[in-house]
């Protein structure tokens, strides 16, 4: 089975690992060879969460730079210090929604410009699906769903080996029941949102 | 029920690398398993304690990794399967146990798990443990991927039990940290209970025993050398004449490149997870079909020497490579691209490699490094020690927590990190030969596990210096472990006895104790000056809890704070604390409503008294993203 490399990258609390999760999941539901890593030395002191997730027959559980087919970015700055995982044929997803990291506000560092960051983005690669993902999980329901609002993106860009549904079915299995509704309702939003953009 | 006891053989489950390993210690019926928490080994022992909480299994968080090794070694001499599982420099601390040990030997089934870390993603140097197999004269085996993982402990134990003799089942984070489906097995019942039979003649090392006892560890090194020869854990792929012989995940990524590259037919793979003693036989057999050799491992040319050697014993010319220039480094851990480069360079085969996007026009990004939590007690001390020494010349020696992230400006508050315990021991040294005041960081966990023989050295030699225990109340750098001065009936335990940090610095003879509230800090400034004073040893216990300890027991009080007008832009919040909290919106400093916990320090120290807490607390639904629990170290 071809070989399909997705990045997802996070500042430590926005829910990344549990979306690899539900991706781990959903593949496991639709028998497809799966294997992911991550790194999260101190993500709850507030570093960046990276997880890599490989679908097809391979063994590597990690992506070398310039082998992602896909890169998503919880926040923008991250994904585009993220960027060089990609190469010209990459979808990138991103979330508009800036967390500013500390050294900004104690001026060791200057926050990038949106639109440039966008620009650059959209320059080096195949197609970028950029989206307010906090403004909608905030609509969903959850501030919390940004990454359900972002599952949706992905599978929405067909470049993923999974189905809507088997997706769904994950975060039905795999997210805290009481939080479920909104959860799908989040995942559609970003869905959607992602249909817009293309 | 817990997920890893689920007796379903038979069915996928997606594990983590350490899930994997917890799950095959289970299988293998595991009855006893003790450590000190250390990434990337964290989850197996999280696991395996919450299993105990549920069966029969024992499990224990002990004091230091020596002490982990000492326990599990007892139980296994009494016939108990047993597993000490600990970080790579863990096992230099156990590192005393485990090479009298192996002369000592086993009856039960004895795993011991080193978890080491190539890139240090979460430590403080890469040590390569292989070698401390070959120190000790003990086997080895390392998986290359979760579901061998999980077999391969399985198997670690029936190999302890045949050698009657402890086996070293050595880890990188690319395997504890790594996900993939699983098929679970059968699960062997625990024996919990064992017995010990005397026998000084082989468990007393004195030297007239211990002279017998390295003939026997050296006959069972051939014993173990035999077994490696066949082990299902060192496998051949293909049958081309291009050799590569590799271990761990270097096998994932050796694998990956042979397919991309299209060399399926023109090599052959040597697969070592059997790797100490090395299989002699296999090795030369191997060598012999081979022109020419490629050896892929992380760290160091632990399998290249004793490849070479081989070859040399076989006279043997062909060329045998591993590390060097434009081949794979002793640095960091590998990636399949950088496998790819290597096999195909070294090799000769066409290769294109990925076309990485230029990122010069790109803006820079500001560096997003792992800080201190809001709310952190460690920053409330750190402000008071720092206010308190202002105008001393001073050098602080820290140690290894999350406390070591105050090095980082603003709070710049560590000098030297090198080892656990090593605060303590270093001030000793410091305050001897230099005049600078020496103010050495420890936390409570660190503290117990290594602190407290350098604070009797101190104390004895009459040392002059100022300890400050950071007490947070649990281990948590690793994920809010317990340690022995924690309040076990806080995680609804019972059955421990916590033990008092304050009694025992005082029992230790230290003359000038005092123990502080940070975020009281104007009462913690004055004790602090008053400590630095003192000549001789004195210790300050700085007590408030871990701030995401304190959340998840639903312990968080206070209100959170905000900016009010009165704020003339001194900034001396942003610039003294460092506080993730602050941020700046057109030039004027605000606080995050949802990161803030109310820890009131920054509003202490305002010259214009310009922060006040919020009217009421945020209900927990409008709390925002960070203030999420959920991604541990």
């Amino acid at each position: 089975m071809n070989i399909t490399r997705l990045i997802l990258v996070a500042v430590g609390g926005q829910g990344n690992l549990l979306a690899s999760r539900v991706i781990g999941e959903a593949a496991l539901l639709s028998g497809i060879p799966v294997r992911m890593s991550e790194i999260h030395g101190m993500a709850q002191r507030g570093g960046v969460v990276e997880s890599a997730i490989v679908f097809g027959d391979a063994k590597s559980t990690i992506i070398s730079d310039g082998e992602a087919d896909m890169l998503v970015g919880f926040e923008p700055s991250e994904t585009l210090r993220a960027l060089k995982k990609a190469n010209s044929k990459t979808v990138v997803i991103t979330s508009l929604a800036p967390l500013s990291p500390f050294t900004v506000a104690i001026g060791k560092g200057v926050y990038p410009d949106l639109a440039q960051v966008q620009n650059i983005i959209r320059a080096k690669t195949a197609r970028l699906i950029a989206l307010d993902a906090v403004s909608l999980a905030k609509e969903a329901g959850n501030v919390m769903s940004v990454n359900m609002v972002l599952l949706g993106a992905m599978t929405q860009s067909k470049k993923l080996p999974i189905s809507s549904e088997k997706m769904k079915e994950a975060i039905a299995a795999t997210t805290k029941k009481a939080f479920v509704e909104i959860n799908l309702k989040a995942f559609d939003l970003g869905f959607s949102a992602a249909d817009k953009s293309a | 029920m817990h997920k890893l006891l689920t007796d379903s053989p038979g069915q996928t489950m997606l594990l983590l690398g350490n899930e994997a390993i917890a799950r095959g210690a289970i299988e293998a019926g595991v009855a006893f398993a003790s450590t000190y928490p250390g990434t990337p080994s964290s989850e197996i022992s999280l696991n395996l304690f919450q299993v105990s909480k549920e069966s029969d299994l024992y499990f224990e968080y002990s004091t230091n990794e020596k002490i982990a090794m000492e326990v599990a070694a007892a139980a296994a001499i009494s016939g108990v399967r047993s597993m000490a599982m600990m970080k790579h420099v863990g096992i230099n601390v156990a590192a005393d146990v485990l090479m009298t040990l192996a002369y000592v030997g086993v009856k039960g089934g004895l795993v011991i798990l080193s978890a080491d870390d190539p890139s240090m993603f979460s430590s403080q140097n890469e040590q390569d443990n292989r070698y401390y197999a070959k120190m000790a004269g003990l086997p080895l085996l390392e998986p290359s991927s979760v579901e061998e993982a999980k077999d391969m402990v399985a198997y670690a134990f029936e190999l302890s039990e045949t050698l009657q003799e402890p086996v070293i089942f050595r880890t990188t984070t690319r395997i504890n940290h790594s996900t993939a489906p699983v098929v679970l097995g059968n699960m062997k019942p625990r024996i919990t209970k064992g017995d010990f039979k005397k026998d000084p003649f082989n468990y007393v090392t004195v030297p007239a025993v211990a002279r017998k006892l390295h003939v026997k560890l050296l006959k069972n090194l051939e014993k173990a050398e035999e077994i490696a020869e066949t082990s299902q854990y060192n496998f051949t792929e293909g049958a081309g004449t291009w050799g590569i012989v590799c271990n761990g995940v270097s096998f994932n990524y050796a694998s990956d490149a042979i397919r991309d590259l299209k060399i399926e037919q023109n090599v052959k793979m040597l697969r070592i997870g059997f790797s100490h003693p090395m299989p002699e036989t296999l090795i030369k057999n191997f060598l012999k079909t081979c022109e020419k050799v490629l050896v892929i491992e992380e760290g160091e040319p632990y399998m290249e020497e004793k490849i070479k050697a081989f070859a040399q014993e076989e006279k043997l010319t062909l060329p045998i490579n591993g590390k060097g220039n434009q081949l794979f480094s002793r640095l960091y851990e590998f990636d399949p691209g950088m496998a790819r480069q290597v096999i195909a360079n070294h090799f000769n085969i066409p290769y294109t490699p990925p076309q990485i996007p230029d990122l010069s026009d790109a803006p820079e990004v500001p560096q997003r490094p792992p800080n201190l939590c809001a709310g952190c007690s460690h920053r409330a001390t750190y402000y008071a020690v720092k206010k308190a020494a202002e105008g001393m010349e001073t050098i602080y020696p820290s140690d290894i927590g999350c406390y070591t992230l105050g090095f980082l400006p603003p709070l710049s508050m560590a000098d030297i990190v090198v080892c656990m315990g090593a605060s303590v021991g270093t001030s000793c040294g410091f305050s001897k030969v230099t005049d600078k005041k020496v103010i050495a960081f420890i936390g409570d966990s660190t503290f117990f596990h290594s602190g407290i023989p350098p604070l009797i050295n101190a104390v004895f030699n009459n040392h002059n210096f100022t300890l400050v225990i950071l007490d947070n109340g649990i281990t948590a750098m690793t994920g809010h472990q317990p340690n022995p001065g924690v309040d076990m009936t806080e995680m609804n335990l019972s059955g421990y006895v916590p033990v008092s940090i304050e009694n025992l610095v005082r029992a230790i003879g230290v003359p000038h104790v005092s123990v502080i509230k940070p975020f009281n800090v104007k009462k913690s400034v004055s004790a602090i000056r008053e400590a630095l004073e003192f000549k001789g040893v004195s210790v300050i216990i700085s007590r408030e809890p871990c701030m995401l300890y304190a959340k998840s027991l639903k312990k968080l009080r206070g209100n959170r704070f905000q900016i009010t007008d009165k704020c003339k832009s001194h900034r001396n919040c942003i610039n003294d604390l460092g506080c993730p909290a602050f941020y700046l919106r057109k030039g004027q400093v605000k606080i995050d409503a949802d990161l803030c916990t109310g820890c009131s320090v920054c509003a202490q120290i305002c010259p214009e008294h310009a922060i006040a807490p919020l009217p009421r607390p945020l209900p927990e639904a409008e709390r925002g993203v960070a203030g999420k629990k959920g991604d541990k170290v």
